[in-house]
C-alpha cells in the first residue's frame, strides 16, 4: 500500500506536511496524491473512532447483527437486493458472505423495539428476503482493528540505555 | 591496617560510575515527561508471541531447558539465519540461547579474552561494552568514531590501533546510540584487517532488522568471516520483546562450547517461557516485525527532517530507532543540554557522553515513541533552542 495511505489509515489527523516529512516526499506531491485518492473514492471519508460505550446517554443505544437469507436476482445477483437493504440509515455495515446465510448487517437503534420494528416492517417484508436471524450485541470489545478499552499507560522506564 | 572485608573487589571498584546517573535519577522522579530517552520499543510484544508463552505455562512448560536452550528454538534460528543472511549455523553445536545479547556478550568476552589482551571498541557505544571487558581483566581500546562520517566505522579508524596485544574487535551496527551502520565496502576492508591480523570479531547485530534504506549485511556472511566471528543477536528490539530477555550467540563450535561452559554455571539456561515466545516470533513474526519497522521508518524520516530544520545537525541515520544529532551549535555540552531541556521543557533525551567521550556534543533521541510525542518534543526543543539564543 502507498505509505501515504497507510499513515492516513492509522491517523486521519496527520497533516500533509507531517506525512511529507515521514515519507520523504515533497509536500505538493503528497497533497496531490491525497486529492486524487479523495476524488477516486479510495479515501471514502475521514472520521473519528469512538468508544460509544463511554458516551453518556449513548449507552442505551442498541446494536444487532442480523443474518439475512435472500434470493439473488437474475441479472444483478445479490447487488441489487443488498443495495435496497444497505441504503437504510439504520444499517451501519453490510457484507455478503459465503456460508449458511447471505448478508450480514450491523443495525443500530435507540432500543430493542426500534430494531425489532426495523426488521419486521422494513427488512423482512422485502420481496427477496427469505429469513432473518437477529443477534443483539452485548459488549463491543474490538472494532475494525481498534481495541476499545484504553491500554494502561506503559510501564517501561522513562529512560534507559 | 587490615582492609575491611565489606568492600567490593578492586576490579569492580575500578569501574567508573556512570557520569550521568544523577540525570537518569532526576528523569525517573519527574512526571509527565516526554521521553525520547528510552532504549526499547514503544510497542508491546505482538500478542501471538505472548500467547504462545501463556499457552506453554498453562501446559506445564515451566522447567529448565538444556543449557544451550530449546533445540527447536535453535533450529528456528538456524533456519532464519540461513534464509535471511545465507549463513549456516549448526543448531546442535554453533548456537547458544542466552539471557539477552547482554549475557551473550559477557559470555563471549569471558570465553575468549585473556588478561591484558586488547579489545577494540568503536565509540560512542552501548554502555556495557567497556565495563564488561574490564571485568574479564582485558583492556578496552576505544576507537573514536567521527561525526563527519555519521559515526559510521571506517577500517582506517581501527587500523592504527591494532597492536600485538589486540585480540579482537567489538562491532555494533546498526548502532545504539548513533543509529549508524557500516557500508559493504568498509565491512570488506574491516574483514581484510581481521584476516591479516588474525582477529576475532564480536558482532552485536541486535538492531539488524531495523534498517531503512539498505539491507543489513551480517558480518559472518562476509567471505571467510564466519569462523572468525561471534555473532550476537536476539529478540528484544525488532520483535519488541525486551522483557523476555532472550538473545543468542552463534559462532565456531569451540567458542560456543566455551561460552556454554560458563553459561551452564552462571545462568543454567534462559527462561523457558521467553524461549517459547521467541520460537513463536521466528515462526510467525515476520509480519508484525514489518509493521513495527514501517512505523519506525516514517518516524526516522520525520525526526531527521525536523531536527535539521530546527538547527540540530542530524545525518539520515540508517537504522535502529535512534538519532544522534549534534547540539554543538547551542554552545552547551551534552549533559547541560539534556539537563536544561528536561527542566525547561520536560523532554528527556540521553546525553551522548553516556556512550563514551566521543559522544560529547551529541544527544541520543529514541524515536521508539508515539508520533504525537515526537512532534510535541520537536516543538518544545525548537522553543528551548530559540529562547536560549
Amino acid at each position: 500500500m502507498d505509505r501515504v495511505l497507510s499513515l492516513l489509515e492509522k491517523n486521519a489527523k496527520m497533516s500533509p506536511a507531517d506525512i511529507a516529512k515521514s515519507v520523504r516526499m515533497p509536500l505538493a506531491k503528497v497533497k496531490k496524491k491525497i486529492a486524487a485518492y479523495e476524488k477516486d473514492g479510495t479515501i471514502v471519508r475521514y472520521k473519528a473512532v469512538l468508544n460509544r460505550q463511554l458516551i453518556e446517554g449513548d449507552g442505551e443505544f442498541v446494536r444487532a447483527l442480523i443474518e439475512v437469507k435472500v434470493s439473488p436476482e437474475k441479472n444483478s445477483g445479490f447487488d441489487h437486493i443488498a443495495e435496497r437493504i444497505y441504503r437504510f440509515p439504520e444499517v451501519k455495515s453490510c457484507y455478503l458472505l459465503s456460508g449458511s446465510y447471505d448478508l450480514q448487517l450491523t443495525v443500530e437503534g435507540k432500543n430493542i423495539q426500534t430494531i425489532a420494528h426495523f426488521v419486521s416492517s422494513k427488512l423482512a417484508p422485502l420481496e427477496n428476503v427469505q429469513s432473518t436471524v437477529t443477534h443483539f450485541m452485548l459488549t463491543k470489545y474490538k472494532e475494525d482493528g481498534d481495541i476499545l478499552k484504553r491500554d494502561e499507560p506503559s510501564k517501561r522506564p522513562k529512560i534507559s540505555y | 591496617m587490615k582492609k575491611s572485608r565489606y568492600l567490593p573487589s578492586a576490579l569492580v571498584d575500578s569501574l567508573a560510575p556512570s557520569g550521568i546517573r544523577a540525570f537518569f535519577d532526576l528523569v525517573l522522579t519527574m512526571d509527565d515527561v516526554i521521553s525520547l530517552g528510552v532504549g526499547e520499543p514503544d510497542f508491546s510484544t505482538p500478542w501471538a508471541f505472548s500467547e504462545a508463552a501463556i499457552y506453554a505455562i498453562e501446559h506445564g512448560e515451566t522447567s529448565y531447558t538444556s543449557n544451550q536452550g530449546l533445540l527447536e528454538l535453535r533450529q528456528e534460528i538456524s533456519k532464519f539465519l540461513k534464509a535471511r543472511h545465507k549463513i549456516r549455523y549448526s543448531p546442535e553445536t554453533e548456537i547458544l540461547i542466552t539471557v539477552g545479547v547482554s549475557e551473550a556478550l559477557d559470555l563471549a568476552l569471558r570465553a575468549i579474552l585473556n588478561p591484558g589482551e586488547e579489545l577494540l571498541i568503536p565509540e560512542p557505544c552501548y554502555v556495557s561494552y567497556q565495563p564488561l571487558t574490564v571485568l574479564v581483566g582485558a583492556v578496552p581500546v576505544p576507537v573514536p568514531l567521527n561525526a563527519r562520517n555519521g559515526f559510521s566505522l571506517r577500517a582506517s579508524d581501527i587500523k592504527s590501533r591494532i597492536t600485538d596485544k589486540t585480540r579482537g574487535i567489538l562491532l555494533n551496527y546498526p548502532s545504539n546510540p548513533t543509529g549508524a551502520t557500516i557500508s559493504r565496502s568498509e565491512l570488506a576492508k574491516i574483514a581484510e584487517l581481521v584476516k591479516k591480523h588474525d582477529l576475532i570479531v564480536l558482532s552485536d547485530e541486535i538492531y539488524d532488522e531495523l534498517t531503512y534504506d539498505k539491507e543489513h549485511i551480517a558480518f559472518p556472511s562476509l567471505s571467510d568471516m564466519k569462523n572468525r566471528t561471534i555473532y550476537l543477536n536476539g529478540f528484544s528490539k525488532a520483535y519488541a520483546m525486551t522483557g523476555w530477555r532472550i538473545g543468542y550467540a552463534c559462532g565456531p563450535s569451540k567458542i560456543i562450547a566455551a561460552m556454554t561452559k560458563i553459561h551452564q554455571y552462571s545462568m543454567l539456561c534462559a527462561p523457558i517461557m521467553g524461549q517459547v515466545a521467541a520460537r513463536q516470533a521466528l515462526r510467525e513474526g515476520a509480519e508484525a516485525v514489518a509493521e513495527m519497522k514501517a512505523a519506525y521508518h516514517s518516524r526516522r524520516n520525520f525526526m531527521v527532517k525536523e531536527l535539521n530544520r530546527i538547527g540540530l545537525k542530524c545525518p539520515p541515520t540508517e537504522g535502529a530507532f535512534y538519532v544522534f544529532p549534534s547540539i554543538k551549535k547551542t554552545g552547551m555540552n551534552a549533559v547541560d543540554f539534556a539537563m536544561r531541556l528536561l527542566e525547561a521543557e520536560k523532554v528527556a533525551v540521553v546525553p551522548g557522553v553516556a556512550f563514551g567521550k566521543s559522544g560529547e556534543g551529541h544527544i541520543r533521541m529514541s524515536y521508539a515513541a508515539d508520533f504525537d510525542h515526537l512532534k510535541e518534543a520537536i516543538h518544545r526543543i525548537e522553543r528551548f533552542i530559540k529562547k536560549r539564543k
